[in-house]
């Protein structure tokens, strides 16, 4: 059992490629229909808990069904299955890259790709956006808060989003601060309304 | 060895911080690599995210195993990614133990409404931080940098090309930037 929670989660790290949602097909494929470990509604119940805890989303889901099967030992190994494959790709490319990296033909190739990267994180950043701060100017479905409250509702998340990327880039604050920080103010202003 | 278990403690606060995956890593690497500028670069960072989204593994992992590597090797690599899934293993298993009802904890839910608007701005510095090396990149406007930038940025938020592999992104900068000599 142990060792097919390893397998299982070795193989859903190994054909995971990005992160976030792109692990859900294969984690059906491997905890739904292969091992019946958990239904579907039961896998996106787990999914989004993973979400929306400290640490990585594929470590949360991995531990999350891990425990639910063998307890500690269950949870161990499969997080050791899904971060494992990670493990031997990267140390290997990133050794591979050291021994090139001063080729002139590589650096030109990677000023290519650091353009390419700047863009594939301004898209994430444009996403979020939308999901997390402009959602929050339209009215909230169900009930509408009244007076200071609905200000807060309204100005509090993109005062937030614009605070954060000031701290961190003109100060040395660590973002875990900034973290701390808005989950206090969400904490006592932001009660309730749905983002 | 201090410069690892350093590295493990920088690790295990960015697992335990770095809610919302992968991406959500970024800000904090930005951050090791100015208060430790002898462990990576920020242009080396931009390197580990272009690898991480092209390669198999969930992207916070690979981030985490890459820039390991770098401080200190495989032992760092082991060591930086245990450090980093080591929360998850923590609180994970008490969640799944049933100590809490997580999900429909009230004080929890508003709290992630804070956090939520303030991790994209953390991830829209991380972008702003990226962009600078990517763009000047040796401190003054490279006209080409800026034009692939505004190309992958349009080609990608394109509807017909939703479905293309990062990768494949990656793919064809590193042939511009070999064949614009950046």
């Amino acid at each position: 059992m142990l060792f097919q929670l390893f397998g299982a989660f070795f193989r859903i790290g190994l054909f995971t490629f990005g992160g976030g949602y792109s692990m859900l097909p294969m984690l059906e494929a491997e905890v739904v229909k292969k091992h019946a470990w958990a239904t579907t509604d039961e896998l996106l119940d787990y999914f989004a808990l993973g979400q929306c805890m400290p640490g990585l989303i594929a470590a949360n889901v991995a531990v999350l069904i891990g425990y639910r099967q063998k307890k500690l030992k269950g949870a161990f190994f499969s997080m050791l299955g899904v971060v494992l494959p990670s493990l031997i790709i990267i140390t290997l490319i990133a050794a591979a890259l050291k021994n090139f990296a001063h080729l002139p033909l590589v650096q030109h190739a990677f000023r290519g790709i650091r353009a390419a990267v700047a863009a594939l994180i301004f898209g994430a950043f444009i996403k979020l956006f939308k999901a997390n701060v402009l959602s929050a100017l339209k009215p909230a479905q169900g009930k509408i808060e009244k007076g200071i409250k609905r200000h807060l509702q309204l100005f509090l998340p993109p005062a937030l989003c614009l605070c954060a990327f000031i701290l961190i880039t003109f100060s040395p604050i660590s973002p875990v601060y900034i973290v701390l920080g808005a989950a206090f103010l969400g904490l006592f202003f932001l009660r309730g309304c749905e983002i | 060895m201090s410069d690892i278990l350093l590295l493990c403690w920088e690790f295990f606060k960015i697992g335990l911080f770095a809610i919302g995956g992968g991406m959500a890593t970024i800000p904090f690497l930005a951050k090791v690599a100015q208060s430790h500028p002898e462990w990576y670069t920020l242009e080396m960072l931009a390197d580990m995210v272009a690898v991480s989204e092209s390669t198999p593994g969930p992207i916070g992992v690979n981030m985490a195993t890459y820039a390991g590597f770098l401080v200190g090797g495989v032992l760092g690599a082991v060591l930086a990614t245990l450090a980093l899934v080591l929360p998850s293993f923590i609180l994970a298993s008490l969640v799944a133990s049933g100590l809490s009802r997580y999900k429909e904890n009230s004080h929890v839910l508003s709290a992630f409404n804070g956090i939520r608007p303030a991790v994209t701005g953390l991830i829209g510095a991380a972008f702003y931080a990226v962009f600078k090396i990517a763009v000047f990149p040796d401190g003054a406007l490279n006209i080409l940098s800026l034009a692939l930038f505004f190309l992958v940025l349009l080609v990608s938020m394109l509807k017909k090309t939703q479905k293309l592999h990062v990768a494949l992104y990656i793919a064809l900068a590193a042939l511009m930037g070999i064949a614009l000599k950046l």
